[in-house]
């Protein structure tokens, strides 16, 4: 047994510059070398209680892998996280840790947790360097299922099947396969040649991925079935944009969070040579303060801004995105305008926009979601000056499939209903999972929605036959 | 990849495709509309499906080579494929139930208009039609308007075909000599469309319009393509692209459409750089 590492704090993560990176778009966290990642592994404790796989939602077997780490078997441990995840490159980076696994490391209780994601994402990286073997295609057992959208919640059924030995199809609206790992995370957090790589693999063993194919349009869920799918699950996300319908929000410059990250990333508007026009802009407001803002604020700097404001209604404290993002945004010369809540976009004589005026906050008592309230100052109203602004304030499910599939109940925000874990409708045969079900959430959310599903629909298929 | 079966120059800036997207053909509707990537790294350009044929499993579009991705399209020929084409999406033209219509076309939105007439007609209604272009050698599907429609005028800017003037002094002549319309539905350049309803408010007459604005996605994902209709913000992907003429603010639709118009500039020069070069 390798030495344990009794260091109190985590191996950090070896970064680019912040005055560099918040230029490129190249991915900001280079990753652990070798040498960091077995040190790290071996401050893991290897404890009994294991209460890091209980935070896990797809359950990976944390100890397990990490030991492998420690001993040098990347192999092995790999081969211990593709057990339980479909996409370990994309979650080692893009996870909530500190709220899952990491937030309840026993080594967390006196000292930093041991850097679950950051191993995670090692292993990842090193297989997929070092590793020839193709994935072997599973044996057909004869049954088709169809899959809507291609984002975190579809590739995993898809992928969980696919190894079951089904044949599966996923529908993709856009032209691209990834789903908001593609269109809404940027390149500099989540390089789109790794999810790319995770999409080949399940193409590898026989998944089919069909793009430009809308779900409610071209074809309907009725549909699928007629064409001989046992089973369809509803992947589809939550990608309507939320305004927040105040004065100017029609204005040239006004951008929802997801018409500019798709533009940066999907389209790849931050290349010189992109056919897809973003906005130059050189002072910019982001209104809302989850990742999705973040990413916002992070790709206009990165492509010129000189003043970049986060414009939130609550606290520091109280932002919802991960406290890695909040830091690194900060460190990158985004400025944090909390407290601030905008009333009006303002707008120049030819109808661009000039500046956004915002009326200071206070917390007041707690709301029915357990934060406190935020309560607008009287009098403190004041304007920035801005050429642009980014919406970034929620999210909500898309209606093309809800309005086309008849008898699928949904609640009054649009949310597909499921009953319970595995996903299940209201339509016999029919699963949903993801943003769909739950509203804007994360990738590895959704990612243990699709893992479930996959079961339920196993145990559906096989009872019937 | 979708084939183009035919590729046809209606006129110096106006081209018809027939494009193999059988799926597509088999769910279009009039005033619905497909998305196009030309090639892997193009731009997503919505265009309104001009026509299709479920049988043989085509979907044409009618497009003005206007901007980089036009332009781009144009390059491909019969034989080739585009990249990328997808839809049916938005909302289908309402048509149930009207007996007596006028369609107005103005240039290049003539292509859209044309499915609508021809499928009123088929269904009974009385088509009159309207369609106007700047001079007789932008004219486009003059034919086949005149099959579906009990009348027909035909306006140019110059005088140079049909009758000089705009398409809205037809129109209010029409209205004038007593026809009672249900419906106008009028599809063109937002100048147009708006001074079209600017008219039939005048006497009361509905009218449902097609709007084109810049859009990404076409599934409701982005929002670029917002519009304010009756005081309330609508996406033309989802909750078009018809709207009622009366209630859309076209002003604030005009000032949104010229949101790139210096990118769109460059990339016009850009590619005729690239063209230049490619012939030299």
């Amino acid at each position: 047994m390798a030495q344990r590492n009794m260091s109190n704090v985590k191996c950090p993560m070896p970064s680019q510059d912040p005055k560099v990176r918040a230029r490129n778009f190249d991915e900001v966290a280079t990753g652990y070398t070798y040498e960091m990642a077995v040190d790290e592994a071996r401050r893991c404790l290897n404890c009994k209680n294991k209460p890091c796989v209980g935070a896990c939602p797809v359950a990976i077997d944390i100890p397990a892998f990490i030991e492998r780490v420690a001993n040098e078997d990347m192999d092995g441990a790999f081969e211990i996280i593709s057990r339980s995840s479909a996409l370990p490159a994309v979650c080692g980076r893009v996870c909530p840790q500190e709220n899952q696994c990491e937030g309840k490391c026993v080594r967390g209780i006196k000292g930093e947790s041991v850097g679950i994601g950051r191993l995670e994402r090692f292993v990842a990286d090193w297989h997929r360097e070092h590793s020839d073997e193709t994935p072997e295609m599973p044996k057909s057992n004869g049954h088709k299922v169809a899959i809507i959208g291609a984002g975190p919640s579809g590739l995993t059924a898809a992928g969980d099947l696919a190894k079951m030995g089904y044949k599966v199809t996923v529908y993709e609206a856009l032209h691209t396969a990834g789903g908001v790992l593609v269109y809404g995370i940027p390149e500099f957090r989540l390089p789109k040649s790794i999810v790319q790589k995770e999409i080949d693999n399940l193409k590898a063993i026989g998944v089919d991925i069909e793009t430009n194919m809308v779900i409610g349009k071209v074809l309907t869920v009725d549909e699928l079935f007629e064409m001989g799918n046992e089973a369809v699950f509803i992947g589809s996300g939550a990608g309507l944009p939320r305004f927040m319908n105040i004065p100017g929000e029609s204005l040239k410059g006004v951008y929802s969070a997801n018409e500019y990250l798709t533009r940066v990333n999907l389209m790849k508007a931050y290349r010189p040579d992109s056919k897809t026009p973003i906005k130059k802009s050189a002072k910019v407001a982001v209104v809302g303060g989850g990742n999705v803002a973040m990413d916002a604020a992070r790709s206009a700097m990165r492509l010129g801004a000189d003043t970049v404001y986060i414009v939130y209604r609550r606290g520091m404290e109280e932002l919802p995105a991960r406290k890695e993002e909040v830091e690194h945004a900060m460190e990158e010369g985004i400025i944090f305008k909390t407290l601030n809540n905008p009333v009006e976009i303002l707008g120049d004589e030819n109808g661009f926009v000039r500046g956004i005026r915002c009326i200071e906050m206070e917390l007041g008592e707690p709301d029915a979601s357990g934060r406190r309230r935020p309560v607008e100052k009287p009098g403190s109203e004041f304007e920035l000056e801005v050429d642009t602004v980014i919406m970034s304030i929620g999210t909500s499910p898309n209606p093309l499939i809800r309005s086309t599939t008849p008898g699928l109940e949904t609640n009054r925000h649009g949310c597909i209903i499921t009953n319970g874990d595995d996903g299940l409708t209201s339509r016999e045969g029919v699963y949903a999972g993801g943003d769909a079900v739950t509203g804007a959430a994360t990738v590895i959310l959704a990612m243990g929605a699709g893992k479930n599903a996959a079961k339920a629909i196993d145990e559906y298929i096989k009872s019937k036959n | 990849m979708f084939k183009i079966l035919e590729k046809t120059a209606l006129n110096p800036t106006v081209t018809k495709m027939v494009v193999n997207a059988p799926l597509i053909a088999r769910k279009a509707e009039p005033g619905q509309f497909i998305i196009f990537r030309a090639t892997e790294d193009g731009e997503r350009v919505p265009l309104t499906i001009a026509d299709f044929d479920r049988e043989k499993g085509t979907v044409t579009i009618i497009f003005q080579i206007v901007g980089g991705a036009t332009m781009e399209l144009n390059t491909l020929e019969q034989g080739d494929c585009i990249h990328d084409f997808v839809g049916p999406l938005g909302v289908p033209s309402h048509v149930d139930g009207l007996k007596k219509v006028c369609v107005v076309g103005g240039g290049v939105g003539c292509a859209i208009a044309y499915p609508i007439a021809k499928k009123l007609h088929n269904l009974g209604c009385e088509v009159h039609s309207v369609v106007g272009f700047r001079s007789k050698d932008l004219l486009i599907l003059e034919d086949e308007f005149r099959a579906v429609s009990d009348k027909l005028a035909v306006m140019t800017d110059d005088g140079s075909y049909g009758e000089k003037g705009l398409v809205t002094a037809a129109l209010e002549k029409l209205i004038t000599e007593g026809n009672k319309y249900d419906e106008v539905i009028a599809i063109g350049p937002l100048i147009m469309m708006k001074f079209v309803c600017a008219v039939t408010k005048k006497y009361g007459v509905k009218t449902v319009v097609s709007m084109n604005p810049i859009m990404i996605d076409g599934t409701g994902m982005c929002g670029g393509c917002r519009l304010t209709v009756g005081g309330e913000t609508k996406f033309a992907c989802v909750d078009g692209p018809d709207f009622d003429g009366h209630q859309v603010d076209f002003d604030e639709a005009m000032s949104r459409g010229a949101m790139y118009r210096d990118f769109e500039q460059k990339a016009r020069d850009e590619f005729c750089r690239l063209m230049k070069k490619e012939v030299e």
